[in-house]
């Protein structure tokens, strides 16, 4: 395909990943591939036995004679050498990045060894010895909320929520539980970390947001200019998960500063799921007012979050994410809330994909098809009744819905699904006495968090004594060499996402060029790349502000090569035309190439008022993102994507196997940059949900010991255990991201764990149940 | 240390290794060949898998002294002719692989398994049982390998 | 989730291997290191010496010998499934050890060794009447299996070849329920039946899984009474459940 004739974009386009060559040879560059110092020694990690212990003495002695061991860090120097990590709210306990006196979770950090490799590291730790006193250990939420394990408890209300519910035909009522589960990247943290006078370098497979970047230097006491923090060119998968990489970015600083050496560590997967930040565990009632018309009146949630044993950064951020989004896609206008936070002897809880929509959308849509039971209404036709309609709409909690048409992504959902025929063909299927369930889900998917939500946490007058935070920006640089060689550098720290094609893309469009001629670098360096405390790959920003950014630095260097171009094409700069990697007037070109020289090389040649060199720096916010307001308001989001979901299911009535014989899910996230890469997304944000629907969950013990320690227990679902996926799209752009795309990664995730968990409901004809919906638990639902 | 010689992707290598070294951290950091990755060192994920004397083997549960005198291919040894092979062509254009983390296992596996024969879905489908993929959701990979058995 | 030290033995012939595996008290044999590693890397066990088999002559074979199929300790599940002599029982439960890369090296004699459990291959010995040979003697199968990664193996003392009996003329099926494919099973039946005139002359019935070892029951019935071990994904009224239901369809299988 030629570029340009036709006006025809780059963006849009299934462009091939850009990404994959090197991959696909062996040639990708890991953390754990890199050298990036000399004579970097291996660290270990010894773990607590015990979720909740004092640590009466540590000795080390043994671990010290072992030939090959340069030495030992212990919690106790940790906690002398370092600040704990600043949070967002009071009474929770102090957090550093290893267990001093007290653990308080299983697999908690309490010293580390580093030695000549890890082998030898690992022979260490086993010869540090730790004098214990086990505690009573509390694991369940609930328990914990009447305690003063209870560190955060704030009510909202928005409307007239008590009149709502005073009026209404039908109330629904009932407890949702979300269990705790994990990503499980298939590469696990890495760090080296290299501590010279006073600085630090660290190389970290970290993916954001950077306000992490100062937690870690608030933890080390340095000013954020002395944290030097690299990420790898390669990432393998974080989901968020990698958000979390901090704390042992700090402690293997703290090992380098201690020892005089670099040190590195690569976490092992026995590790991760011991103790990588997993997603929180929610208990939620939820109680949902309704006209006998189905038209939804009021939601009044009751929220316990277990956010583990510390409230880490950005925890509580799981709890406030969807805040602006508390109505779902529904017209609603009386939405309270109240939300409390505890801390159990469960590991600290981080970013993982869906970022509280799994878990609130599990208590709306499992009320949404418990209502429609009660109303006699069909579930889709009950959740169409209620869609939004009007845009942008605002949410009675402040959301600012940019931009949609929900009924119509239904309307497709449902004849994707065969909807109709479906609903006889399981009548048909029940009178034979099979369990066939159909279930639906409607989910309105926030993208590009607003910075300042997490600050709900806090009461308005807390937050009028600090700096308000708002907002979402970030950057991208781009750079032409003397020979015409086109660098874009991004700060999404992308982890298999395509950012490298898709920047390449927007970039292309905007210089006239092919993506393969762009050279995008995805390693991000805080002393060099163009990044904000907003910056990473979390709340699926990348397609709003990230790619943004790159089409305003790539606009702002096309200006630059149109006005060197306009004189020696004898027009004036806006009726220069980039394309073919030329620039064009009058039927006459001159290369991007003769450009570029010009500006490096012959600086006297350039017109009047023209800077030379090629290289700017750009930055994208999406707009609309105030702090919240007095009355604690917040548009917590800049886009919202919708998905509507119809999962088809069979329970085997003698072993209680789910089968999921269909999945449908029709999403709409604006302008799609590249479908290759959206087609990816979706399925890979299906195959989490629906692990968590049918495989996925983190089990500890009363006593807090973890079950689901190796991936025997902990199961991710492999190939044969996924249900065939049917996609369908829309695109309405956004009116509120420069390029018109919303984010898509989530919305599968946040949808299919409730989806499946509706049409398994529906299968047996039950209301209680909880994911994820193993054999064992769906047979003991059929007794 | 106990003495090992061995032909990895074409070349031979003759070292001294402690007995337990993986294979897996033999490649990786003995050899410098990183294109093997690891994701769970007990044999579940597949992240590792190689071939050793044409066979797909996990190199996690593998030591480096047990395949003295083996010929072992990595992905790096995929690609010895300089281009891509068909099955890599085929990952590339069904969108097999994003983050690639699990890719040079899935490739070393499919490459056995397509050694034996045209497979059938069924069999490719229950040949990755024994490989995580945690991005693409499979179905891109089993389309890719399927494009390779018919190639 | 590295290895302790150890030291490491390469014999080449069976009595090599049987004098090594003297010397050590915690010295242990290494066959297709599918269980043996994992439980290395993560420090399970600390032996001194691996006694690697690898190598060993004549412990590959698979041989019909009388009315039974021998197969040598080290050959592999996949050579075993893909052997003209796998026993019909051995053959479907095959498909169910793990996953297709580790059979390429996981041994026969290796997973009747470890014994699990939840291992399918032992349950289909067991329920055969197989037996273990090993370099002192010949061990029924069912005396075999003590427990859960326990057998009546003596120190010293190692695999040599299983002993497989056609059983001509018999009928068999296996059936297993794991949560994903290639998992240890929650529950596995295996059952072999003679007909004579359409009826069931004499059965063999096996458990595997939800007991602490392979286990032969006289019926169906017996299912009932056996005291059976929950798990984390699983109680003991839904492993019963699923016993029963194995027990049904394979016995059905097996009739038709
Ligand atoms: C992901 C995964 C899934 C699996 N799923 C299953 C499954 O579903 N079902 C199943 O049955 N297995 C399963 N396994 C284990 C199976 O793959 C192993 O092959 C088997 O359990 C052990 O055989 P091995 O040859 O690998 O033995 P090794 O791991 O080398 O040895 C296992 C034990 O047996 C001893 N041993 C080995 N050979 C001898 C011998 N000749 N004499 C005396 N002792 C000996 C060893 O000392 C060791 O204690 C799985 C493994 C993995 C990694
Ligand atoms: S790293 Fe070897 S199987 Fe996971
Ligand atoms: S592509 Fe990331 S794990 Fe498969």
């Amino acid at each position: 395909m030629s570029v340009g004739t036709e006006r025809e974009t780059w963006v849009g386009q299934a462009v091939l990943r850009l990404e994959d060559e090197a991959l696909l040879r062996g040639e990708g560059r890991f953390i754990d591939d890199l050298d990036p110092v000399p004579n970097a020694y291996h660290a270990a990690i010894l773990r607590s036995p015990f979720a909740h212990a004092r640590i009466r003495s540590i000795d080390a002695s043994a671990a010290l004679e072992l030939p090959g061991v340069v030495g030992v860090l212990t919690g106790a120097e940790v906690a002398a050498m370092s600040h704990p990590f600043p949070v967002g709210v009071e009474n929770a306990p102090a957090s550093y990045c290893c267990a001093s006196e007290l653990t308080r979770y299983y697999g908690e950090p309490v010293a580390l060894a580093v030695a000549r490799d890890r082998y030898v590291a690992e022979d260490a730790v086993e010869l540090i010895s730790v004098d214990w006193e086990p505690l009573a250990a509390v694991v369940d939420a609930v328990t914990a909320a009447e305690t003063d394990a209870l560190v955060s408890d704030r009510s909202f209300s928005y409307g007239d929520v008590d009149t709502a519910f005073a009026s209404a035909d039908v109330v629904v009522a009932d407890r949702f539980r979300f269990p705790r589960w994990s990503c499980n990247p298939l590469e696990c943290y890495g760090v080296v970390a290299d501590w010279t006078g006073d600085s630090l370098t660290a190389w970290a497979n970290f993916q954001g947001p950077f306000t992490l970047h100062s937690v870690a230097a608030a933890a080390l006491g340095l000013p954020g200019s002395k944290l030097r923090l690299i990420t790898p060119p390669d990432s393998g998968g974080s989901f968020g998960t990698k958000a979390a990489v901090y704390t042992y970015v700090v402690l293997m600083a703290l090992a380098s500063k201690k020892l005089g050496v670099p040190v590195r560590w690569t976490e092992d997967r026995l590790e991760h799921l011991a103790a990588a930040g997993s997603a929180t565990a929610r208990v939620t009632d939820l109680a949902a007012a309704f006209a006998a018309d189905g038209e939804l009146l009021a939601l009044r949630y009751d929220v316990i979050e277990d956010v583990g044993a510390y409230v880490r950064a950005p925890e509580p951020a799981t709890l406030y994410r969807m805040h602006g989004s508390l109505s779902g896609a529904y017209r609603v206008r009386n939405v309270a809330v109240r939300n409390r936070v505890v801390v159990t002897n469960r590991p600290p809880t981080s970013l993982n994909r869906g970022f509280g929509g799994p878990q609130m959308y599990f208590a709306l849509e499992r009320t949404m098809e418990i209502a429609a039971g009660r109303l006699g209404i069909d579930p889709a036709e009950l959740r169409r009744r209620n869609l939004v309609r009007d845009f942008p709409h605002r949410t009675p909690s402040g959301g600012l819905y940019d931009s949609g048409d929900y009924e119509a992504c239904l309307d497709d959902a449902l004849e994707l699904a065969r909807y109709e025929e479906r609903r006889a063909e399981q009548a048909a299927a029940r009178e034979e006495g099979r369990l066939v369930g159909i279930g639906v889900a409607c989910v309105v998917e926030p993208s590009i968090s607003n910075m300042g939500y997490i600050t709900l946490a806090q009461t308005s007058d807390e937050r009028t004594a600090q700096l308000p935070k708002s907002g979402n920006a970030e950057g991208a640089t781009i750079a032409i060499n003397p020979i015409g060689g086109v660098t874009v550098r991004i700060s999404t720290t992308p982890q298999g996402q395509g950012h490298r094609t898709a920047a390449a893309q927007v970039a292309a469009d905007a210089l006239g060029v092919a993506p393969e001629q762009i050279d995008v670098l995805t390693d991000v360096d805080t002393s060099t790349s163009a990044w904000t405390v907003a910056s990473g790959n979390y709340s699926s920003r990348f397609s709003g502000v990230g790619a943004g950014a790159v089409h305003k630095a790539a606009t702002k260097l096309a200006t630059k090569l149109r006005a060197i171009a306009a004189p020696q094409l004898g027009a004036e700069p806006d009726e220069v035309e980039l394309r073919d990697g030329k620039a064009w007037a009058n039927d006459e070109s001159v290369s991007l190439r003769r450009l570029a020289g010009a500006a490096h090389w012959n600086p006297d040649s350039l017109p009047r008022g023209v800077e030379p060199g090629l290289h700017e720096t750009a930055f994208d916010a999406a707009p609309n993102l105030e702090p919240p307001d007095a009355d604690d308001r917040v548009a917590s989001s800049a886009a919202h994507g919708f998905l509507a979901d119809v999962a088809v299911v069979e329970v085997e009535r003698d072993t209680g196997a789910v089968r999921v014989l269909e999945y449908v899910t029709v999403h709409d996230a604006g302008r799609l940059l590249n479908p290759l890469l959206v087609e990816g997304q979706v399925r890979g944000g299906f195959a989490h949900g629906a692990g968590v629907a049918l495989f996925e969950r983190i089990v500890h013990d009363d006593e807090g010991n973890l079950l689901t320690g190796t991936f025997m227990d902990y199961l991710c679902p492999t190939a044969p255990d996924l249900p065939p996926l049917t996609m369908g799209h829309r695109e309405t752009p956004s009116p509120f991201t420069t390029l018109g795309s919303k984010g898509l990664g989530e919305g599968t995730t946040m949808s299919a764990p409730v989806a499946i968990a509706n049409a398994v409901a529906d299968a047996l004809g039950v209301q209680a149940l909880e994911v994820p919906l193993t054999p064992g638990r769906v047979w003991e639902l059929l007794r | 240390m106990t003495h090992l010689e061995l032909t990895v992707n074409g070349r031979r290598y003759r070292e001294e290794v402690e007995p337990r070294l993986l294979l897996s951290d033999f490649l990786r950091h003995t050899l410098g060949l990183t294109g093997t990755h690891v994701g769970c060192e007990h044999g579940v994920c597949g992240a590792c898998t190689v071939h050793v004397d044409g066979l797909a083997t996990r190199s996690c549960l593998t030591l480096a002294v047990q395949v003295d005198g083996a010929e072992v291919e990595t992905v790096e040894g995929l690609t010895r002719d300089g281009a891509l092979t068909a099955l890599q062509q085929a990952f590339h254009e069904h969108g097999a692989l994003q983050c690639g983390f699990c890719t040079p296992g899935m490739l070393m596996a499919a490459a056995d398994l397509l050694a034996r024969g045209r497979p059938t879905r069924e069999e490719i489908v229950d040949m990755l049982s024994g490989q995580i993929c945690r991005c693409t959701g499979y179905e891109p990979i089993v389309r890719a390998i399927e494009q390779a058995a018919a190639s | 989730m590295k290895p302790p030290r150890f030291e490491y033995a390469r014999p080449e012939s069976l009595e090599e291997a049987v004098a090594l595996l003297a010397e050590g008290e915690d010295a242990k044999v290494l066959a297709g290191g599918q269980s043996l590693v994992p439980a290395l890397n993560m420090r399970l066990l600390r032996p001194s010496l691996l006694v690697d088999l690898g190598r060993v002559r004549g412990l590959d074979r698979i041989e019909a010998r009388n009315s039974s199929v021998a197969v040598g300790a080290r050959v592999t599940q996949r050579a075993f499934a893909e052997s003209p002599l796998v026993p019909p029982l051995a053959a479907e439960a095959l498909p169910h050890v793990g996953h297709y890369v580790t059979r390429n090296r996981g041994t026969v004699g290796g997973s009747i060794a470890h014994a699990d459990a939840a291992a399918e291959l032992s349950l289909c010995l067991v329920v055969l009447g197989g037996s273990v040979v090993t370099n002192r003697r010949t061990i029924p199968a069912e005396e075999f299996f003590v427990g859960h990664f326990t057998t009546a193996l003596e120190p010293g003392e190692l695999v040599v070849e299983t002993l497989w009996p056609r059983l001509d003329g018999w009928r068999f099926a296996f059936e297993e329920f794991a949560q994903r494919r290639g998992d240890y099973g929650l529950s596995l039946v295996a059952v072999a039946l003679r007909l004579e005139d359409g009826v069931v002359a004499e059965s063999r019935l096996g458990l595997a899984s939800v007991t602490d070892r392979p286990t032969l029951v006289a019926d169906a019935e017996a299912v009932e009474s056996l005291e059976l071990w929950g798990n984390l994904h699983a109680s003991p009224d839904y492993l019963r459940n699923l016993t029963r239901i194995l027990v049904a369809r394979a016995v059905a299988r097996a009739a038709a």
